[in-house]
């Protein structure tokens, strides 16, 4: 009981200080817009490429744009964290009575929530654009979204309050989420790709996640990539939770 | 019973930088006890251990060794114990520049568990206890320091902490905000709440501290009320300045160094300082000394011994030169 009304002011507190920076507001509804807008008329030429996925090119690009913020938009999450160690408010938290737990999650809740709202407009966006999507296999791609968010936004806190830079976080975070993005098919399907590659990718999980989004999203759910996807993500995200708790309950020293 | 207790505590760093995997040995074993309703002082340059020592014992930071209890609770089994008694404002401050001051302070007092309806309660005594109405209600990022620094104290005391801890409570802030908090930090203690400070102005040492330990290098090489610290320099401290010409300050040196009066001498340019025995006889003495010998004397002032001299005797160093 305890543990859910400090959760809630904490993550209340989260919300409230994203709404109030505008520009961020601005850039997190902008960006992927932008994404949209601009990248997926580029591959509106591939549709007749010989391996090209079918249903289209907002069908084949959106699904990757939502595992593409949800990738990235929570991994620089780590850096609004170095800010406020920097202020004092993350020693301040610890020093309360408080949970750490509730603080870790009130966090990550606020990421995730964050990246759902992204996606949704992403998804309005591209609805009239000739999207298609089967609403149940959306509600399982929002799932796995979920998932990529707390795994990505806990590695970066645990980061975050072990580097306490903002430059060796963005460093880290290029280097490790550069790779994963190649590899994951986001932007180009993986079917267009050498067989070498298409054998790396086979260890991310994010490009599981690609192509199972791709299958919910045509209503394919007999795709394998979906519960290998699931189970994945789901795995990594609970290692990360747990690695970032330990990192905050070991404090900001 | 001391409300804080503190004995050998240990903490080292693994250094960064040139000498790379050695140890630096931050705090090399402490040793306090502070009383209930004292505003107890840890006075020392920068990196002399006292933001790390302040950290152990708000929980932040493990200690490699030692042991300390604070407010009845053991420091390493009963942390969220020891939690809920103190409060503590870092250095950098902790408020949310993001919320208001006085959502903030709402926010703090609920994570000390007080319902909505307290927490309002509290958060209004504070904002009237420490001057905080004209601007609680703006974002905290557009204060200024001392706004900030007010704000930063009403934080740490939202759930009436039997300690509070404050690191560097008044770095930065301009000389009327300085005393307006020293007045709020001594009505504190004037309602019972043990204060524990650490600074690296003598001068606020002095005047707030019911006493002071002075730490220098992890070490406390000196613990006393400000006072008792100074009487253990007796005698007065006469400061002379001699025409800089040829080698005077050498030759009143020599000159000096014979007077049994003269108990310490310091030489820094042209300025001599002697701790002297009685301050009103040793100044005819010495000016005729001097005079005998050919040095001309600029200025000479005759002061009781700070706290400034009491680090000096203590460390080697002076603490208001750096």
């Amino acid at each position: 009981m305890r543990f859910f009304k400090e959760f809630r002011l904490l993550f209340v507190r989260a919300v409230k200080g994203s709404l109030r920076n505008p520009v961020w507001l601005f850039l997190g509804l902008f960006q992927p817009a932008l994404y949209l807008l601009l990248f997926a008329p580029l591959l509106q030429g591939l549709g007749k490429v010989p391996g090209f996925p079918t249903g289209g090119a907002y069908t084949v690009f959106t699904p990757g744009l939502l595992v593409m913020i949800a990738l990235f938009g929570t991994a620089y999450a780590g850096f609004g964290l170095v800010d406020q160690i920097r202020s004092g408010l993350v020693e301040r938290l610890l020093v309360t009575p408080a949970s750490r737990l509730a603080i870790l999650l009130g966090y990550v809740t606020r990421d995730v929530v964050v990246l759902l709202v992204q996606s949704c407009v992403i998804i309005t966006i591209a609805l009239p654009m000739g999207l298609s999507v089967s609403l149940p296999g959306l509600l399982v791609t929002f799932a796995m979204m979920m998932l990529t968010g707390t795994l990505m936004a806990s590695c970066s806190y645990a980061l975050a309050l072990i580097v306490k830079r903002e430059d060796t976080l963005a460093s880290i975070l290029n280097t490790v989420a550069t790779p994963l993005l190649l590899l994951s098919g986001i932007t180009l399907p993986l079917t267009l790709a050498p067989k070498i590659i298409r054998s790396i990718a086979s260890v991310n999980p994010f490009a599981y996640e690609v192509s199972a989004s791709r299958s919910l999203f045509l209503g394919n759910f007999a795709d394998s990539a979906i519960p290998v996807g699931l189970a994945f993500l789901g795995g990594l995200a609970v290692l990360a939770f747990v690695w970032a708790a330990r990192s905050f309950r070991k404090g900001t020293a | 019973m001391a409300i804080i207790s503190v004995r050998d505590l240990r903490k080292s760093y693994k250094s960064k930088g040139k000498k790379r995997g050695g140890l630096i040995e931050a705090v090399k074993g402490i040793d306090l006890d502070v009383q209930k309703g004292e505003i107890f002082g840890f006075l020392g340059p920068n990196g002399a251990g006292k933001s790390t020592t302040l950290k152990m014992l708000s929980t932040l930071l493990a200690p490699d060794g030692g042991k300390a209890t604070i407010a009845g609770f053991d420091l390493l089994a009963h942390p969220a114990g020891v939690r809920r008694r103190i409060g503590y404002v870092s250095q950098a401050g902790g408020a949310d520049g993001s919320a208001t001051g006085r959502e903030d302070l709402m926010l703090q007092a609920q994570l000390f568990g007080l319902s909505n309806e307290k927490a309002k309660r509290r958060a209004e005594e504070l904002i009237k206890a420490l001057e905080l109405d004209s601007f609680v209600d703006r974002f905290s990022r557009t204060y200024s320091g001392g706004q900030r620094r007010k704000l930063d104290i009403a934080l740490g005391m939202v759930h009436q902490p039997e300690v509070l801890f404050l690191d560097e409570p008044t770095t930065g802030l301009d000389p009327v905000s300085r005393s307006q908090l020293w007045s709020q930090i001594r009505l504190l203690r004037s309602q019972g709440t043990t204060v524990f400070l650490t600074t690296h102005y003598m001068d606020e040492a002095d005047v707030l501290c019911g006493r002071i330990a002075i730490i220098d290098k992890g070490r406390i090489v000196a613990e006393d009320s400000p006072a008792g610290l100074k009487r253990q320099i007796s005698g007065d401290i006469l400061s002379l300045t001699v025409n800089h010409v040829d080698n005077a300050v050498q030759v009143s040196q020599e000159a000096l160094q014979g007077l049994e009066f003269v108990r310490e001498m310091d030489a820094d340019g042209s300025h001599l300082k002697l701790v002297v025995v009685h301050g009103g006889e040793a100044i005819p003495v010495v000016l005729r000394l001097l005079e005998s010998r050919g040095v001309g004397v600029a200025d000479i002032t005759l002061s009781r011994p700070s706290l400034d001299d009491v680090f000096l005797r203590m460390t080697g160093h002076s603490l208001a030169k750096e």
